[in-house]
């Protein structure tokens, strides 16, 4: 039994919005289940004097002050835009969802 | 009011009968700091589209986020002022979803590590008290602003979205209530009362300036209903875009009416995302409600933890105002209002107004007399509330201060009222543009007096022999020829003078 199934791929793609065809999912979803199981391999190295870390670095606190810094322009904002209207980013309508 | 052809809704009472509610209440709030939560863009509403932007807000690959310090400290204030433990330590964390809105397509939130949590409140209706208990405020950033291109206007319907991200990234708190239970048929009632004393309390903290008609505060509505005597809770729905006082407490009455009917009927309520609709004051189906693990959170990265000294949350905890009870006693007190003045005030949502007003210079019966009678007329013909009107407090001070000056009278400044709500600019503009000063020409006022009591043999016979009461109707008779530009008061003096 993978970690993984292939239902469970299904779901990521559409949280992920990709659409996956049937053939796609067969030969992705092994390939999910042996990445997730090589990863597996650093709970066996991680001892229990090992607390979970998502920082690399003992820091805390690392503040800016609430000071306005200059930011980009519209123009420079929209450069890479693949498509502007009324100096706003055009976007494909999305689906079965509604903001 | 319309309502969708295939909802049956139970009336309110019935549904009090058979059902208890249980309320939960999700309030967003936009913080007022000079720049965003992750980046040194301004925050400044109303700005030109996609002009307050940087890499950071428009997730550009490699751009590196920095918490604003202001924004951690009034999350703590708010926290501290809603009666929480402040977190010792705590992360952001990614909340996974694909929507234009997010530019970076995840939000920066916090997940199970909120800044401030267990907390409670407590609001009271009709003289009664409720506890409300706070689960968490959690900081996060706000999104950017969709405009839906298309026939419909909403999404659906829609061919493409226009966006802009001049609000993505703004600091925003968000504060969950625990379950409300036992507030029964005022349940409407106290989910209003809470979100407009969270406003009191949030303006009293200086952290946001709380403009619901602007979406700086924004609350979200999960309702329940179990039957009368059972224990466990009901399926929720969570109400979105309850964008006004009004609405939060219609939005809950709608709800209580409409699962009401559907549990009666043998129906079951479905788990989602509702969305309320101002005009129609309806809730329509939205999506079925993403479980959390949909969201796939996990602490970001690119920030490190966040972790307060408790000499940091103390000194805050000492700048803290009076809390909204202690406030209320204290002006309830300064003003001279009774206990139910007072309850009245509340309860229409005026106490910030009235507040305002008397900052500004009018009497407290003044300023409680045009926003508890007139404005709250005006407000609910109009059908949005109070403190959205077009009109500000300085505004009704200085109408009052017309008054008491003597050049209008109470009739000429409801006609300055409509002016101003016109948009027709300050009272005195209004009063120059319309002419609405009253006539102070002793000479003129003298000889419709005289007028007055000529017409009127009998009633000026009656004041004669002291039955000053009678003056009414000779004031009335002035007035009319004035047509309404008199000092009442002085009219009276006059009638009185002449026939003593």
């Amino acid at each position: 039994m993978p970690d993984i199934t292939r239902e469970e791929v299904a779901h990521l793609a559409d949280l992920a919005r990709i659409d996956l065809s049937d053939a796609e999912l067969d030969h992705l979803a092994p390939q999910l289940a042996v990445i997730l199981d090589s990863v597996k391999s650093i709970n066996e190295v991680a001892a229990d004097d090992v607390p979970p870390t998502s920082h690399a670095l003992p820091l805390t606190n690392v503040f800016r002050a609430d000071v306005v810094r200059p930011g980009l322009t519209a123009e420079e904002a929209l450069a890479g835009a693949p498509e502007v209207e009324q100096q706003r980013f055009s976007v494909p309508r999305i689906l079965g969802e509604e903001a | 009011m319309s309502t969708s052809t295939t909802t049956r809704l139970m009336s309110f009472d019935e549904a009090l009968e058979k059902f208890d509610p249980v309320m939960g209440l999700e309030v967003h709030v936009e913080l007022n700091t000079a720049s965003k939560m992750f980046c040194g863009c301004p925050t400044e509403f109303g700005a030109e589209p996609n002009t307050q932007v940087c890499p950071v807000c428009l997730g550009l690959p490699g751009a590196m986020p920095v918490v604003n310090e202001k924004a951690v400290e009034s999350a703590m204030r708010i926290g501290l002022a809603l009666n929480c433990q402040i977190a010792e330590w705590c992360r952001f964390a990614r909340k996974n979803y694909f929507y234009p809105d997010m530019p970076k397509n995840f939000q920066t939130s916090q997940y199970d590590e909120p800044i401030a949590f267990d907390g409670w409140t407590e609001v009271e209706v009709d003289g009664e008290t409720f506890r409300v208990d706070i689960e968490r405020a959690h900081m996060e950033e706000d999104t950017g602003k969709s405009l839906h291109v298309g026939t419909s206007g909403r999404i659906h319907g829609a061919d493409y979205s226009l966006v802009d991200y001049n609000r993505a990234g703004i600091p925003l708190i968000e504060i969950v209530t625990k379950p409300i239970v036992g507030t029964g048929a005022k349940a409407p009632l106290v989910a209003k009362a809470y979100v407009a004393q969270l406003r009191e309390l949030l303006l009293g903290l200086g952290v946001s300036d709380v403009r619901m008609e602007q979406g700086s505060l924004r609350c979200d509505v999960n309702l329940s209903l179990r039957p009368v005597g059972q224990e466990a809770f009901g399926t929720r729905t969570e109400t979105k875009n309850v964008n006004s006082l009004r609405s939060v407490e219609r939005s809950v009455r709608y709800e209580i009416g409409r699962q009401g009917a559907l549990l009666e009927d043998g129906g079951t309520v479905v788990q989602e995302t509702r969305h309320w609709h101002e005009d129609t004051g309806v809730t329509t189906s939205g999506r079925e409600k993403s479980d959390a693990e949909d969201y796939r959170y996990f602490p970001e990265p690119d920030l490190v933890p966040i972790a307060p000294s408790r000499e940091w949350v103390e000194e805050l905890r000492g700048s803290l105002p009076e809390p909204p009870r202690e406030h209320r006693a204290r002006l309830q007190a300064e003003w001279g209002f009774s206990d139910l003045e007072m309850r009245d005030t509340v309860g229409a949502g005026a106490l910030l107004l009235v507040e305002q007003t008397i900052a500004a210079g009018a009497s407290p019966a003044a300023a409680r007399k045009w926003w508890l009678s007139d404005m709250a007329r005006r407000a609910n013909e109009q059908g949005v509330d109070l403190a959205d009107l077009p009109v500000t407090p300085a505004d009704v001070a200085r109408v009052q201060a017309l008054v008491d000056e003597g050049k209008i009278n109470d009739k000429l400044a409801r006609q300055v009222f409509d002016g101003v709500l016109a948009g027709e600019g300050t009272p005195d503009e209004v009063v120059a543009a319309r002419g609405l000063a009253v006539v102070s020409d002793e000479g003129a006022l003298s000889a419709a007096v005289d007028r007055a009591i000529e017409a009127n043999p009998d009633v000026a016979d009656k004041i004669r022999d002291g039955k000053v009461a009678a003056a009414g109707a000779l004031i009335g008779a002035v007035m009319k020829e004035m047509r309404g530009q008199a000092d009442a008061g002085r009219v009276r003096e006059l009638i009185i003078e002449k026939l003593s």
